[in-house]
């Protein structure tokens, strides 16, 4: 079975962003970016699959411009065995866009699981995988926990508001990480070597006769209301107080 | 334009989540219809048309809804789309599951978590954890929309009376089958509702410490939530994450003990009335957003905290 793993650059997860004094977007200028950390859990998981047999083959694709070729090229050194990447001017085209590419390497691929990170940490969106599961008539399992693939059925463990919910999903099928699926491994040196000799295929937008479209427009981004300042207190009395007769909340 | 909301429930009652959604929906105006999809789900229909302001319950019961499962909901919400100009649904587990593939069926982009109405396709959403805050304006010509609860306020939940109609659709995918679930019991509030939520992070240092933490919440009648850390050392089931990748929870009080406030927590709770923080570290970023920060060791605060009220 090949498993098909999308991943995304995203900014840092320990980076706090900031927004462009003209308010179009956040500054993204010199800022550390890295794999979208639902996505390094989602070669994780592909990965290991593969070292135990279950999968075959691992290819991640990412969408963006050539700088994404670092993060495929990290997928690769965690251990996916070739890359795809479709070249577009930014990362963020909107999810249908994004879910209408991925669903034309998914045709031309033919992979047994697609997995996806449940969310890019940047957008925030947790749309595209449920979107190329519909664009493909595929079961989908969001938000994995657990996830155990048997002859052609996975099951999988999800994390849902009540707790835990596990459905068995016939493949080909399309399947979103939680936090709690794995942890990923370190990337050691010789594999950021052997990472550099694996195949990485380039292809369009046009290529894959998908017309980016443009239902969402940005207007403009701002910096979120700044809480104000609080007071420290100095023990619990003084905050038990505080909260009866300054805050009125107990 | 009418409104189609889409409610969550458990096929017995109907969650407060639906009672945000509604209010978003009554901010954009226009006709609002209400669809119950589930199984066995009349007490449900009920429930929901007595809600002042809606103008319509659709109810799907089949056996195919029961579970909710995304391929099922999703079919029937497409199917049910003409002639409505926007479908919300609130941004909990169930409608970020089957909302996006609805988006996909009718070819329109997905607006996740709104948090404000502009106008009649302009929104805003939080985006980069809620460090940046989007104003988006859709051209597609029916608005899919997943709702962020804590930013509306709930509507009322009696005195109207609305129509139920019954729907005969039933979509059933072969490809997915529910096998099982652990839902985790509790007779504390629910933790996005809650007036009072206490939050314990790894400074907790084990499960057993978590008792601490829930004699306190029985004495305030609170919520009890987590950060990431403490749910992934085990010391709570994963329902009780709070975060940028958890639940968000807007409660008039919020009690951060033994939490360091990174931004994917801040995410989750910055938008409490009051804050609280109890963290031995000075330095902790929590005391940031904290109303009132005690520097102190939590195993000598909590007692003395549920000793004093
Ligand atoms: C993709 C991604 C998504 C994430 N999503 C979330 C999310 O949704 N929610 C979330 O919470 N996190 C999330 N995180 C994790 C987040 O970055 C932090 O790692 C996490 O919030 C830290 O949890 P913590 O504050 O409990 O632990 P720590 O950062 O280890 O802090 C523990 C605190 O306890 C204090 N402490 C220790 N002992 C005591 C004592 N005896 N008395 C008093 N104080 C004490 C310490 O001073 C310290 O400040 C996410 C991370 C990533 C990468
Ligand atoms: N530009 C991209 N390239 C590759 N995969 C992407 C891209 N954008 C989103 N994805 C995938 O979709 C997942 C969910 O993203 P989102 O729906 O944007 O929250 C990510 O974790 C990735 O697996």
């Amino acid at each position: 079975m090949k498993v098909l793993v999308a991943v995304k650059r995203v900014i840092d997860y320990n980076v706090k962003v900031r927004v462009k004094p003209d308010h179009s977007n956040v500054d993204l200028a010199n800022v550390k970016m890295s794999i979208n950390p639902f996505c390094e859990i989602a070669v994780e998981e592909a990965v290991r699959l593969k070292e135990s047999g279950a999968a075959s083959e691992v290819v991640v694709v990412s969408i963006g411009p050539k700088s994404v070729q670092d993060q495929i090229r990290a997928a690769m050194a965690m251990g996916a065995d070739r890359g795809i990447w479709i070249e577009t001017a930014e990362t963020d085209l909107g999810a249908l866009s994004i879910a209408r590419l991925l669903a034309q390497v998914v045709r031309d691929e033919q992979p047994g699981l697609v997995l996806l990170g449940k969310q890019s940490i940047d957008s925030d969106n947790n749309q595209t995988g449920q979107m190329l599961a519909a664009m493909l008539d595929y079961p989908q399992a969001t938000f994995a926990s657990k996830l155990t693939v048997t002859g052609d059925e996975a099951e999988v463990t999800r994390e849902i508001d009540g707790g835990l919910q596990t459905l068995a999903l016939k493949l080909p099928a399309v399947v979103t990480t939680d936090l709690r699926l794995n942890e990923p491994r370190y990337i050691k040196l010789p594999d950021i070597m052997k990472a550099k000799r694996k195949p990485l295929a380039q292809t369009s937008p046009e290529t894959l006769g998908v017309t980016p479209s443009a239902g969402l427009k940005l207007l403009s981004v701002e910096p979120p209301a700044e809480r104000q300042g609080g007071v420290m207190v100095e023990s619990v009395a003084a905050l038990v107080d505080a909260l009866k007769n300054q805050a009125r909340v107990l | 334009m009418s409104i189609l909301v889409i409610a969550e429930h458990d096929n017995q009652t109907l969650k407060s989540a639906t009672l945000h959604a509604l209010a978003a929906a009554t901010q954009i105006g226009g006709d609002v219809d209400l669809l119950v999809a589930g199984s066995d789900c009349q007490s449900v229909a009920a429930e929901a048309a007595a809600i002042p302001g809606v103008r319509k319950v659709l109810v799907a019961d089949a056996p195919a809804y029961g579970h909710h499962l995304a391929e099922n909901v999703s079919r029937l919400v497409a199917d049910l789309a003409e002639g409505y100009g926007y479908l919300l649904t609130p941004s909990t587990t169930t409608g970020k599951d089957f909302m996006p593939r609805v988006a996909a069926h009718l070819v329109v982009e997905q607006i996740s978590d709104v948090m404000a109405v502009v106008g009649p396709d302009t929104f805003r959403r939080p985006i980069y954890a809620g460090n940046a805050i989007a104003t988006v304006q859709s051209s597609d010509p029916i608005k899919v929309m997943t709702v962020r609860t804590t930013s509306f306020e709930a509507v009322e939940t009696s005195g109207g009376s609305a129509t139920i109609e019954s729907l005969s659709q039933v979509f059933e995918a072969s490809g997915t089958r529910f096998v099982s679930e652990a839902l985790v019991q509790s007779d504390r509030p629910e933790l996005t509702s809650a007036r009072v939520v206490i939050s314990g992070g790894r400074g907790l240092g084990s499960a057993d410490n978590f008792a601490h933490l829930y004699e306190l919440a029985d004495k305030l009648g609170a919520a009890v939530g987590a950060s990431r850390a403490a749910v992934d050392a085990g010391y709570v089931p994963n329902d009780m994450q709070v975060g940028q990748t958890g639940k968000v929870v807007a409660p008039e009080l919020y009690i951060a003990v033994g939490i360091s406030g990174a931004i994917q927590h801040l995410a989750g709770m910055k938008e409490s009335k009051v804050i609280v923080a109890i963290n031995n570290d000075p330095d902790a970023p929590i005391f940031q957003v904290a109303d009132y920060g005690l520097v102190a060791d939590l195993f000598t605060a909590l007692p003395e905290l549920i000793e004093s009220l």
